[in-house]
């Protein structure tokens, strides 16, 4: 079963806001397809799991310098930018 | 059309004109295909290729791109409205491989939002109609490169297959797609939806034309580390093994079709335990993956944003809850709920467990065959608006995503239709052995 207090929890989680509408709706739906997923609890915990498919190990290239993105590249994108910085909302609450 | 066919063309009346003409076809299309045209940088490379200037494998060769791949100066939307607005300020390695080969392209092609989808209709852009039925879809998530090249529209694509995203419309559209191993195409420049699945490949309408497009698009990249270094050359080898997976999905219309063209081989059976768990195992891992890729959009760096920059929590959950679809949002609240505690144990390891058996039941049938076959969806292209919730859409992916879970490389072939709507068959092999998937493809495309 999963709770409503549950939806709005890990909404918060995932840093998005949803409408009571949305959270009702998803309520339901998680319901229906994490019950679908309980038939992964028939598998044997001794069953190694896979993180990744290849056998490769990290990869090193040698310690070079490289030419990057030009700031003013890097702040393209950005609505807010001030004297080559992103300006982001207020982090302490 | 094929390669060969457009080089005909171009023979015949110049690039410049031939770029008009298939731009004109573009812009009086209804399927919506595509997102956004490089109508004049398309014209300026034709006018290249006509004065000599413009040389390579693909020199003159209108290829359509898939719009969450990232193509510097061209806005990349992933059809989402929180990229509606993105310019890219570099080029994915699979676009500095097709500009370096002469690859002219045009345009971006729509696509289920950030790839999550198996029809388009989660498109911030509206779906994308399938070129044999109108009311139909042309499958997802890679619907629009599928629908471009069917319908002429360009006469190369490239996709993304994180579950089906290639596989799925290119059955749908009756035509070829590869999902190549994982690590042959670089995925510098690929949004992420979900890393550990994904793999660039490459949809067209010949065996021939799929080879040479992925011989330009694979090899080293040093940009992403999970890159196997490995180059693609295509060369026909001997297919002797055949095995059909027999306990995969398909509605009796399909799987009667699948079978009278598999009557013209040899094959042997096989049946994978592991099956079961696949679509469970698979959105697990998605939806996981994709809760912590998508976590970048804050709406500060890039993106849709809000005018009223209220305290940071406050702020990101908002700009969000704006710029993401529906399907979008599902799946980051599925993944987040998977991963958060007391229940990574229970969702996100036990999907890993089942990857680990998935893996195995390829491993014992690769002992047995070269190629093992399927029909790729379960059953033809669905209306739009055919499938009204969320798992019954998910259940569409059961033949695909198995390959994804463990890596592998698979094609869809077109094997004919029903009906009057395009059915295709799943050729999966072994890792890095592409050249057997397109050994056997030819044959069955030399026979049909």
């Amino acid at each position: 079963m999963v709770s409503i207090e549950e939806v709005y929890h890990v909404s918060r989680l995932a840093k998005l806001m949803i409408t009571d509408e949305e959270a009702q709706r998803f309520r339901k739906e998680f319901e229906e397809i994490l019950s679908y997923f309980d038939i992964l609890d028939e598998i044997d915990e001794s069953i190694p799991p896979t993180f990744h498919v290849l056998e490769i190990s990290n990869i090193f290239r040698e310690d070079v310098a490289k030419k990057g993105l030009e700031q003013s590249e890097a702040l393209l994108n950005s609505p807010r930018k001030e004297e080559g910085y992103f300006v982001g909302p207020k982090v302490v609450e | 059309m094929k390669v060969f066919e457009w080089k005909n063309l171009v023979n015949e009346k110049g690039c410049f004109e031939a770029v008009s003409e298939l731009i004109d076809r573009i812009e009086r299309s209804k399927l919506n295909a595509y997102i956004t045209i490089c109508k004049d940088e398309a014209l300026r490379l034709a006018r290249e290729y006509d004065r000599g200037n413009l040389k390579g494998k693909l020199a003159g060769i209108p290829v359509a791109v898939k719009d969450n791949i990232t193509t510097k100066g061209i806005r990349t939307t992933c059809a989402s409205k929180m990229l509606l607005n993105y310019i890219p300020v570099f080029d994915a390695h699979v676009v500095e491989k097709l500009k370096s080969e002469g690859a002219i392209i045009i345009g971006k092609t729509n696509m289920d939002e950030f790839g999550m989808g198996t029809t388009t209709e989660t498109s911030y852009f509206g779906v994308v109609r399938n070129p044999y039925d109108l009311d139909r879809v042309a499958g997802g998530s890679s619907g629009g490169s599928a629908a471009a090249v069917a319908n002429d529209e360009a006469v190369l694509a490239l996709g993304s297959d994180t579950g089906g995203s290639i596989r799925c419309p290119a059955s749908f559209c009756g035509i070829y797609g590869l999902k190549p191993t994982y690590g042959l195409v670089s995925r510098y420049g690929l949004i992420p939806y979900a890393n550990s699945l994904e793999q660039i490949g490459p949809m067209a309408e010949s065996i021939e034309d799929l080879a040479l497009i992925l011989e330009v698009i694979a090899g080293r990249d040093e940009r992403d580390s999970t890159n196997s270094g490995r180059d693609f050359i295509f060369r026909e080898e001997k297919v002797e093994r055949i095995g059909i997976i027999k306990n995969m999905d398909a509605s009796e219309e399909v799987m009667n079709k699948f079978y009278e063209v598999m009557s013209n081989f040899e094959y042997g059976e096989i049946e994978f335990p592991s099956l079961k768990y696949s679509l469970a195992s698979y959105y697990i891992i998605a939806m996981s993956e994709a809760s912590s890729n998508l976590a970048r959009y804050d709406g500060v760096r890039y993106g849709h944003f809000s005018p009223f920059l209220t305290s940071w929590s406050d702020y990101y959950s908002r700009v969000r809850a704006e710029g993401f679809g529906m399907e979008v949002k599902r799946r980051i609240m599925l993944g987040s709920y998977a991963l958060s505690a007391g229940y990574y144990g229970k969702y996100y390891l036990k999907a890993l467990r089942a990857r680990t058996l998935i893996i195995e039941d390829f491993k014992k049938a690769f002992a047995k065959f070269d190629v093992l076959v399927s029909p790729t969806m379960p059953s033809l292209p669905f209306r739009i608006g055919e499938l009204k919730d969320p798992l019954t859409m998910y259940k569409m992916d059961v033949n695909t995503v198995p390959v994804n879970l463990a890596g592998l490389p698979a094609l869809s072939i077109p094997i004919g239709f029903i009906r009057g709507l395009p059915v295709g068959m799943q050729v999966i092999g072994n890792y890095f052995e592409e050249n057997k998937l397109l050994s056997f493809a030819k044959i069955i495309e030399e026979n049909i």
